[in-house]
């Protein structure tokens, strides 16, 4: 029955993600149109038939009512710059930003969690410090500086932009080992500027349990430090951060847009980006639909998770 | 164990670096960064300009310019008449051209092109200007190409239409959904198309059947570059061997690179600063809210007399320009015009100051005489340096400057709604001025609506429309000439925009492994964003022009050698600590 709540929740959110991406994006400032021609000779019959091809020539209700029919048989429209349909330019998108933005957090949650226990645990000690403030810094550095500087530092080890190179040879092994070789500068650069977050959302959320009656318990059994901490203290510590991975999870599909930008990758983030400068009407609501709709789900999938996790979740 | 992991540790370091097989002769390459993605690949929809030079690599134009001297050649057809009362044109399409799949190009594809155009409003997106006076297009056999137009059309050699297949393109249901992605891709010109991977790169291969003659390099690949900077550390790393659209601070970082060389070319392009004449619709009526000052063209002079050019060019362009006068840009020699002495407008804010006081606007007790609006785009290094610059010269002679910097879009909308007093704007001019020029027409203002209008400047006048409409039936080119700089002088003199600077288009490549570039013009002239494909197509490779892939195989060494480490410690640590934690508890 909660179940079916949620679900019913998250069904509106997305709903309302809908109605909104329409509007949104018709008061951002700009006509496509002239922007698709623009530094081109044009006639004002191109103008006007274009308008026409695109429906933005009928009033604001219809072309709602159009994008809104057309969204419910699973139509998200046709890109103005691309003129292909959106779901296939955001399908195309979606892989490299999941092979991106996932294998980054992935590492990052990992990392993290791993630096935070550790931190938390040695509190005040000079890993502590030491951590705590690599990672503050690195949370406070700009993407695009980074970035730009991984590249410069690592000269020509490691490619500039895109995910594989235009020469690689055909077979599976190549291409693989390319795209590796790509994503090694791009995933360090997002790695290093959220690891903090959960490095530092584990440390504080650790640092509440640490003299918790039931760890003294714990350790007058005899346990080892090691396991006190594996055992008794993080699982009770991690839920806190299982909520904040679940909704990094759900940001995984926005992709990460200065890193995509830094180094041309080819992701949804850098798609957005493209398409606001249009501003390209459909597509921005398509990936808005796409996007939204992925956070929605993976809250809903956080909240029923944190239930199994945490017992006391499900009595309430 | 650690003789098994030190085996499983060389074993995969074997395998990552002896992965690629090395190709007996590797294809000359030539890689080229573009920072704008590609649109389309279907010649009638894309209108990017990344887009459009891929198109012209990919098919040829009726006739074409040369590199050299930008004079009118020979593209599809070698010949071309006109009628006395030049409504007729006659084009001979030679026998001996092929598409790149071998069959032989025909007026009938020439004829198919553009009443395709003609009969399909989809298929004039991208350049339905050209054909907007065509009465017909025929075919009356396989070499002739008969074009009747609505009036004298004096731009009928400057038809920048590529034309397509008839073969192929018969077969296309609707153009609006056609993505013309069918790798090869069958065209007409120096390369063929064979793949395409969207937002990453492009790959073009030579047409060895090409009529000119196969291309010196065997591939052509563009890769995309969201970001300039990275692409300019691309072409230093020699990741890539050409880029171009470089700023001034980019080119200057590559000076005395190994193996580097720059190219500081005469661009298409040029800078200016538009100013809002009082804008009306076509039909008369006012539109916007720009200073009502500005409509008093004594003012406007004024305005562009306070400004120091030459100081702007030196500051902000950091020299990497010339100085702006007519709207033809000086590559573009014969149809480039500059005033002579006595139309010469020299910095002089004292006499602007007087000029203004004579107009009626004396300064006030604070020393101003009223303010105005500068609208640019932010992010945009030049605007954001320019109108401090022009903050400062306009305090100068009593004008006070609100200036706002605005997105893109921002400033696409308040420049078509009129709202503003002064604004940055620039122009890609071609080698027929006809384009540039007609944005300045009466006609090009809005409709009614507001909307449809592609002027630059909301001008309006009548002395130079119809020197606009001379030049467009003027078929004496040294005539056309005169009525063109005719043109420029009279919006020089009426201000609706003062011309700040013709951009240098800054350019550089591997000249390590590529000697030679064909320029166009041949003097000073651009390699890539030609009117034409030179720039590609004359691409000489410097010998024993191999690639260099070593380095980043020592990479994906080093790279896969660490990754291999870590996860060994990882395993190893995890071994260890269960191993004694089990016995501990």
């Amino acid at each position: 029955m909660r179940l079916l709540g949620r679900a019913g929740g998250a069904a509106l959110s997305l709903l309302m993600v809908a109605v909104l991406g329409f509007f949104l994006f018709r008061v951002v400032p700009g006509d496509p149109v002239v922007s698709m021609t623009r530094g081109r000779p044009t006639t004002p019959e191109t103008q006007a038939a274009l308008r026409a091809q695109f429906g933005l020539d009928l009033p604001l209700h219809e072309q709602f009512f159009r994008y809104f029919t057309s969204l419910l048989r699973g139509d998200l429209g046709t890109s103005f710059t691309f003129r292909r349909p959106v779901a296939e330019v955001v399908l195309e998108r979606l892989g490299p930003t999941l092979l991106l933005v996932g294998t980054s957090t992935v590492i990052a949650v990992a990392l993290g969690l791993w630096l935070g226990v550790l931190a938390a645990w040695r509190r005040g000690s000079a890993f502590d410090r030491v951590t705590t403030g690599v990672s503050l810094t690195l949370w406070a550095v700009p993407t695009f500086w980074l970035g730009m500087l991984l590249m410069m530092v690592t000269g020509d080890f490691f490619p500039s932009r895109g995910m594989r190179d235009t020469d690689t040879a055909p077979d599976f092994l190549s291409q693989a080992l390319d795209v590796g070789h790509h994503l090694v500068l791009p995933s360090i650069t997002l790695v290093a500027v959220v690891c903090a977050e959960y490095a530092l959302v584990m440390r504080s959320s650790l640092l509440e349990e640490l003299h918790a009656p039931y760890l003294t318990t714990a350790r007058a059994k005899g346990l080892r430090d090691d396991l006190v901490r594996r055992r008794h203290a993080v699982p009770n510590a991690v839920l806190p951060a299982i909520t904040l991975v679940f909704l990094r999870f759900g940001l995984v599909v926005s992709g990460a847009i200065t890193t995509e930008t830094v180094f041309s990758w080819p992701g949804l983030g850098l798609l957005f980006y493209d398409a606001l400068t249009g501003p390209d009407y459909f597509l921005l609501q398509g990936l808005l639909v796409v996007t939204a709709g992925a956070v929605v789900v993976m809250n809903l999938l956080a909240d029923v998770l944190h239930g199994v996790l945490d017992p006391r979740v499900k009595v309430v | 164990m650690r003789v098994k992991l030190g085996a499983l540790l060389a074993a995969a370091t074997f395998l990552v670096v002896s992965a690629p097989p090395a190709p007996a002769r590797p294809p000359v390459v030539l890689k080229v960064a573009i920072v704008q993605q590609i649109d389309s690949l279907n010649p009638f929809l894309a209108v990017f300009q990344s887009s459009t030079e891929v198109g012209r690599l990919m098919y040829d134009p009726l006739t074409a310019y040369t590199a050299a001297d930008q004079a009118v050649t020979e593209g599809l057809a070698h010949r071309w008449e006109s009628s006395p009362d030049k409504l007729t044109w006659t084009f001979t399409v030679p026998d001996g051209k092929k598409w790149s799949d071998g069959v032989p190009i025909t007026a009938h594809d020439v004829a198919f092109t553009y009443n395709l155009m003609l009969t399909d409003e989809v298929a004039r997106t991208a350049n339905g200007s050209f054909v907007a006076n065509f009465a017909s297009v025929t075919a009356p056999d396989d070499r002739t190409v008969v074009i009747r137009t609505k009036t004298p059309q004096v731009t009928m050699l400057a038809l920048d239409v590529p034309i397509v297949p008839r073969h192929v393109w018969e077969k296309v249901g609707s153009v609006k959904d056609h993505a013309n992605d069918t790798m090869p891709v069958v065209g007409s010109g120096p390369f063929v198309l064979t793949e395409h991977v969207a937002g990453q790169f492009i790959k073009l291969h030579a047409n060895k059947t090409y009529w000119r003659g196969a291309p010196k390099v065997d591939e052509l690949h563009f890769v995309y570059f969201q970001n300039s900077d990275a692409a300019v550390q691309a072409l230093a790393k020699g990741e890539v061997d050409l880029v171009n659209r470089m700023a001034p601070a980019q080119f200057d970082s590559l000076q005395g690179k190994p193996g580097v060389t720059r190219n500081k070319a005469q661009g298409r392009r040029f800078t200016e600063l538009v100013i809002n004449p009082g804008a009306q619709t076509r039909t008369g009526v006012p539109i916007g809210d720009g200073h009502p000052a500005l409509r008093d063209v004594r003012v406007r002079r004024a305005l562009a007399q306070a400004i120091d050019l030459d100081a702007l060019v030196q500051r902000v362009n950091l020299g990497y320009a010339e100085k702006g006068a007519g709207l033809v840009p000086p590559v573009f020699g014969k149809w480039h015009w500059r005033p002579d002495t006595s139309a010469q407008r020299p910095f002089d804010p004292a006499a602007a100051g007087a000029a203004l006081d004579a107009a009626g606007f004396p300064r006030g007790a604070d020393g101003t005489r009223f303010a105005l609006r500068l609208i640019g785009r932010a992010g945009r290094a030049y605007d954001e340096q320019a109108s401090e610059y022009l903050k400062r010269s306009m305090s100068d002679v009593g004008i006070a400057l609100d200036v706002r910097l605005v997105s893109d879009n921002q400033l696409n909308e308040i420049t078509t709604a009129a709202t503003y007093d002064l604004a940055f704007s620039g122009w890609s001019a071609n080698i027929d001025p006809d384009f540039i020029l007609g944005l300045h027409t009466c006609a090009q203002r809005p409709g009614a609506d507001g909307k449809g209008g592609t002027t630059d400047t909301y001008f309006c006048d009548e002395t130079y429309d119809r020197l606009y409409a001379r030049q467009l039936s003027e078929f004496d080119e040294d005539k056309r000439v005169e009525i063109v700089k005719q043109m420029q002088a009279r919006f020089h003199d009426q201000v609706p925009a003062v011309v700040l600077a013709y951009d240098n288009a800054l350019e550089g490549y591997r000249s390590d492994r590529f000697t030679r570039f064909t320029t166009q013009p041949a003097q000073g002239g651009v390699i890539m964003a030609q009117n034409g494909v030179w720039g590609y197509y004359g691409a000489e490779p410097a010998e024993h022009v191999a690639q260099a892939q070593g380095s980043r195989w020592i990479g994906l060494a080093i790279g896969g050698a660490v990754a291999v480490v870590l996860a060994l410690a990882v395993v190893l640590v995890t071994r260890r600590r269960r191993a004694t934690a089990e016995e501990r508890e």
